[in-house]
């Protein structure tokens, strides 16, 4: 918790350049949604998580399960800033043999919890791990970011049933609401009404923040794990920008998934504050 | 007289022997009371978690907890596995988790519930997963020690049993004998050799002796493992029989059939007659009617087993 607004601040930036290097070398991926999760990430393993990078697999570490897991230069980004990995781990992503697989693979990248990339996977997953920690009397918890456009497949909402009627308060969603799915808008795609109304319906404990304002987030993280939450699982909705950071891309669906050229990578490193315009 | 037993009960005891063991958790889906591991539910509640009607959280939820250390047993209906088979294949089988899966009431043995029951394509989807081992034995017995087997190793499985009773084959057998991944030879023979699974293998068994009677010697084997199959057996039968005939409460397509079927073409060959579910879907009826109304029963591997001498 020593780290300032500003120092989380930088880190983010950190990531974003990462992001976009990564996605521009391999010339595929997803950088909208990682940009707009990624100051949500970065929060959450510099000032929350109780991992040890040096041995990724202790077994009382906090879980992670980035459930949208084609976001993965997001996470990879800040796995390298936390020493999971290296940076130039990041050159492998998409690469044959590399860590950093195009969708987050716990057989490949040490710190990957879940190996995720089919949307609606991550929250049985992180249940089956709050399940185990209630079991073990152990302390840690499972964290487990969603997408919006995710919400649309059912299983989500099995493990929303599910997890509220077993009242795992170690269980906690992030849903980055970029509002932005593969094929267009999520209003167009299948519209959601009320989401923190639904959360609530199914008995959890809702807080929606603004994903990109690093003191919102921190105020967010402080409602995941007040123990008042504590009584069974809790969710932050946090409102983000689909390709946040990076002008072109902000809510514009074209890069969901799409690389940038050239030019526009030059554009987003002087956005970046990396390189002189 | 021959005991009779459902090998759903074999899965049942099996998770009761397992309960010493602190790392096993059951997961159910509403189902508990028809797989049977409602016995472990009642005498250890902590350790069972309730999934709901909800198989593809179930799944998941067992992956996590694999990956957490623990060995879960979750089982269902056969047929609703094939809905979680996504979740089975990207978030167990792929992550390479020990979770044990158990699809019970499969094949169109299971009756009268019809069609939207009698889960006929359970083995061939969940054989083509990689890290994934598929069981289907024949009798409480085996199912019980099959089971028992499933919580030391380090991959994850598909076991299908079945509903309704069927003859006990291995009591009093040593348990040494019954290991996963090797196929049982019942009844020795040369002229022909039967391999079955599950419910055919007491059909399989009966066809065997009325072909004696017809002065045609079978061997029977119960392949209760379809995966990995146990090939060196397949090629033995090969080599002395000449003549292999499959049976199976499954469809034709996928199958134990296939499965041998595939191991053949790539070793030496014998002449092969598939007994299966002729590619269609089932309907309401007894179990006994049902072998019949699929041309599953014990008539119809004998009319296999002469035909497939009748290539050699």
């Amino acid at each position: 918790m020593s780290k300032s607004i500003a120092d989380l601040e930088e880190m983010a930036r950190k990531c974003r350049v990462e992001i976009v290097k990564m996605v521009h070398r391999a010339q595929a991926g997803h950088p909208g949604g990682s940009l707009s999760e990624i100051d949500l990430i970065a929060a959450l393993y510099a000032t929350r998580m109780r991992v040890r990078p040096e041995q990724p697999d202790w077994n009382d570490r906090d879980r992670f399960i980035l459930s949208k897991g084609h976001a993965s230069p997001g996470m990879y980004a800040v796995l390298a800033e936390m020493g999971f990995i290296s940076h130039e781990d990041l050159k492998s992503y998409r690469v044959l043999g590399g860590v950093c697989q195009g969708h987050v693979d716990m057989k490949w990248c040490p710190g990957v919890d879940f190996s995720a990339g089919s949307l609606g996977m991550g929250l049985s997953f992180g249940m089956g791990c709050a399940t185990a920690a209630r079991l073990d009397s152990s302390e840690r918890r499972a964290f487990v970011m969603i997408g919006d456009g995710e919400m649309q497949e059912g299983s989500v909402w099995e493990a929303a049933m599910a997890a509220a009627h077993h009242e795992l308060g170690n269980l906690k969603v992030i849903l980055d609401r970029n509002r932005i799915q593969n094929d267009d808008f999520c209003e167009e795609q299948m519209r959601m009404f009320d989401i923190p109304a639904k959360w609530k319906a199914f008995g959890w404990n809702v807080k929606e923040i603004d994903g990109h304002d690093m003191t919102q987030v921190m105020e967010g993280l402080d409602f995941l794990e007040a123990p008042e939450n504590c009584n069974g699982p809790s969710i932050l909705i946090a409102h983000t920008v689909k390709g946040a950071g990076i002008s072109y891309m902000e809510n514009n669906p074209s890069f969901h998934g799409a690389a940038p050229n050239d030019e526009q990578f030059h554009q987003a490193m002087v956005e970046l504050g990396e390189v002189e315009a | 007289m021959t005991r009779m037993a459902a090998t759903r009960d074999g899965y049942g005891q099996a998770l009761l022997d397992l309960a010493d063991n602190p790392k096993v958790v059951v997961l159910e889906a509403d189902l508990g009371k028809s797989t049977k591991s409602l016995h472990f539910r009642k005498a250890h509640p902590e350790r069972t978690v309730s999934c709901g009607i909800g198989e593809q959280n179930m799944l998941l939820v067992g992956a996590g907890m694999a990956a957490s250390g623990y060995i879960p047993f979750a089982s269902t209906f056969a047929i609703f596995t094939e809905r979680a088979f996504e979740q089975m294949r990207n978030g167990v089988a792929r992550p390479n988790l020990a979770v044990h899966l158990c699809g019970s009431h499969g094949g169109t043995h299971t009756g009268t519930d019809g069609s939207s029951a009698q889960s006929i394509e359970d083995l061939a989807v969940f054989r083509t997963l990689p890290n994934v081992t598929v069981l289907h034995p024949c009798d409480d017995v085996s199912t019980r020690i099959l089971t028992m087997r499933l919580a030391d190793t380090k991959s994850p499985s598909y076991m299908r049993t079945a509903r309704n009773k069927t003859p006990v084959l291995y009591d009093d057998v040593d348990p040494e004998s019954i290991q996963i991944g090797k196929g049982i030879e019942l009844k020795a023979g040369n002229d022909v050799a039967i391999i079955a699974c599950g419910v055919l293998v007491s059909e399989s068994l009966k066809a065997a002796d009325v072909l004696k009677q017809e002065g045609i010697n079978a061997s029977v084997i119960d392949m209760h493992t379809l995966k990995p199959l146990d090939g060196q057996l397949v090629d033995q039968m090969v080599e002395r029989c000449g003549a292999i005939v499959t049976a199976e409460d499954h469809n034709v397509i996928g199958g134990l059939g296939s499965a041998v079927a595939e191991h053949l073409v790539a070793n030496k060959f014998a002449p092969l007659e598939m007994v299966g579910v002729p590619d269609r879907f089932g309907e309401s009826g007894q179990a006994d009617e049902m072998l019949d109304v699929m041309k599953l029963s014990a008539k119809y591997i004998v009319a296999a087993a002469k035909k497939a001498i009748s290539r050699k």
